[in-house]
């Protein structure tokens, strides 16, 4: 079972990118969970999601202690004082970061001494003009973890689908796939 | 009937699940008012009626007192009725409950269980469902959202068959269930129809040309025979579940059997009885310990009410030891679950040694860890047999 821990946020969609891995993993015939940090919402305090995969049906329903994945959506929660994004991640795991430092950096201010991953996701959006990084920092995470793009993109275009304009759906199919290609990583 | 549904796989909380099925019964009527963790519910059933994929009247009330009010008068005038609720919002229904089950209304009811104010809270335990466990409804629990949504559907067969017309709850567990995305496999809208039928009320209260009187006084000459009455639904209930059961799982290829879930039960020493979605997560520590050769088991309740004494007595008896969950108090006695398991194993002849654990109050998180543990302390024959606690900082 592969268990992800999302840090973000209220508002940056960590919720919406944990429940489009979900429904991508269904399609390509996994067992999942997404569910997000319950409690109140508040824009931009502190929000965890987490996401389980496997192959079978999966019947645990508590919270994800040891993760094997830690995604970071803000990096202004690296430097946070009561939220630690590392907490419990496996030694052997992964932790990604949406951030214009390096790995290198980023392995500086965690102390974390496995694999690292970083991501502008930022520029990503801006670029792409998705405005949000949560989706290019999607692409990249399944390129981390080894999770095939196109199911992904199939899910976010029926996401969108419904509601969005052509033009903002193709950004957004850009931004993931942009996020997807250019996942950096070194210090790992 | 067809015998089997073209399923389809669906990523959906349990809130979506517990809304599709309702989309698929569409009841004639339902009245709500909203609570935190319900209130997604009627959220996505609002949003079906606004879209119009059911013709439900929806009644937008201005407390829970008053939605179930509504249920009762929609009820006896012969609409097929449902609401759904949660913790404060239970209590302050809890007066009209006891009346629409008197009235013999078959109104089924979603309960996103959540604790119970004060210390105002609004994440999972089962104090508010056991507000109702006097009130003469039966009670359902799930494990997960698909077991929520096959119960939703299963329930309403279950409140109209003559011989119950009794509300029926569904429960699952708030956040927990309600709010986790899960795989979920829906049947087939026609199907699920076909399978709930048409709601023929006996006397309504429409049916102008056959005058009925609904919910006058009873007094010392008429009460008491009217509350054995209801002692005779209730006890119909098992009987009733069976056969519903037995017909969800030609439709639907999911079994369920019975009136409890046993997982390695059959050649378990040490067992534990547990209501809701933490006996997913014991599943987990009993395939943990069973690898190292521990005899453990569970017995997972899925009918709360009426209370199956007669089955779980024989289904504990001769184990070693056994521990009862609860996830409420009864504030000056062991817990609710724990009291109704030892009185039903009072007549056995070989009686376990028997535990009652508190755990999961207002949203404790529950891990598979400390259910290993529970396992293992329970093996200890001095074990006391106070109340425990599960992760509780004392």
């Amino acid at each position: 079972m592969l268990e992800i821990r999302w840090h973000a946020r209220g508002g940056q969609g960590a919720k919406t990118v944990s429940q489009l891995l979900a429904l991508a993993a269904l399609a390509r015939g996994n067992y999942v969970q997404a569910f997000p940090e319950y409690g109140p919402e508040r824009s931009g305090a502190p929000v965890k999601a987490f996401n389980r995969i496997d192959d079978k049906k999966i019947r645990v329903h508590y919270n994800i202690y040891e993760p094997d994945v830690v995604v970071v959506v803000d990096d202004s929660l690296l430097n946070s004082e009561t939220v630690k994004v590392t907490e419990g991640l496996k030694p052997e795991g992964i932790l990604l970061v949406n951030t214009k430092i390096s790995p290198a950096e980023v392995r500086r201010k965690t102390n974390f001494k496995g694999k690292i991953f970083t991501i502008d996701a930022e520029k990503i959006a801006e670029s792409s003009g998705v405005g949000y990084a949560n989706i290019p920092t999607l692409g990249a995470l399944a390129r981390a973890v080894d999770f095939p793009l196109e199911p992904l993109a199939e899910e976010l275009k029926k996401m969108l689908g419904k509601k969005a304009p052509p033009e903002k759906v193709q950004a957004n199919l850009a931004a993931l796939q942009e996020g997807y290609e250019r996942l950096s990583a070194n210090g790992g | 009937m067809a015998t089997r549904a073209s399923e389809q796989l669906r990523v959906l909380t349990g809130h979506q699940a517990v809304a599709e099925a309702m989309r698929q019964i569409e009841p004639d009527v339902v009245a709500a008012y909203p609570i935190t963790p319900q209130s997604e519910i009627m959220h996505y059933f609002a949003e079906f009626v606004a879209n119009g994929k059911v013709r439900t009247e929806l009644i937008t009330v201005e407390s829970e007192h008053s939605a179930m009010s509504a249920c009762v008068g929609a009820s006896v005038a012969g609409a097929r009725t449902m609401t759904a609720t949660a913790s404060q919002g239970l209590a302050l229904m809890i007066e009209i409950v006891y009346i629409a089950s008197a009235m013999r209304c078959p109104i089924v009811m979603a309960i996103a269980n959540r604790a119970l104010s004060g210390p105002i809270n609004i994440h999972c335990d089962h104090s508010d469902a056991m507000l109702g466990r006097d009130a003469g409804v039966a009670q359902l629990f799930a494990e997960d959202a698909q077991e929520a949504y096959d119960f939703m559907i299963m329930a309403q067969r279950i409140a109209e068959h003559p011989s119950v017309l009794l509300p029926v709850w569904v429960n699952l567990d708030g956040f927990t269930l309600t709010h986790t995305a899960d795989v979920v496999e829906l049947l087939e809208d026609e199907l699920v129809k076909e399978f709930v039928g048409e709601y023929k009320p006996r006397y309504p209260l429409l049916d102008v040309d056959h005058p009925t009187t609904q919910g006058p006084f009873a007094l010392p000459e008429y009460y008491f025979e009217l509350k054995r009455q209801q002692v005779d639904a209730m006890e119909s209930v098992p009987q009733v579940l069976l056969e519903v059961q037995a017909e969800f799982a030609r439709l639907s290829g999911r079994e369920y059997q019975g009136f409890f879930e046993p997982y390695y039960l059959d050649d378990a020493e040490y067992v534990i009885v547990v209501m809701g979605s933490t006996a997913g997560t014991t599943k987990e520590a009993v395939d943990t310990l069973r690898a190292r050769g521990e005899k453990v088991g569970l017995l997972k309740l899925w009918l709360f009410r009426p209370f199956p004494r007669e089955e779980i007595a024989a289904a504990l008896e001769g184990k070693r030891a056994v521990a009862v969950l609860d996830r409420a108090l009864s504030l000056g006695n062991y817990g609710p679950l724990y009291l109704e398991v030892s009185s039903a194993l009072y007549e056995a002849q070989r009686r376990p040694r028997l535990y009652n654990y508190t755990y999961g109050l207002g949203g404790r998180d529950t891990t598979a860890k400390q259910l290993e543990a529970v396992f293992m302390q329970i093996q200890e024959k001095t074990f006391g047999k106070e109340m425990h606690y599960i992760d509780l900082r004392e």
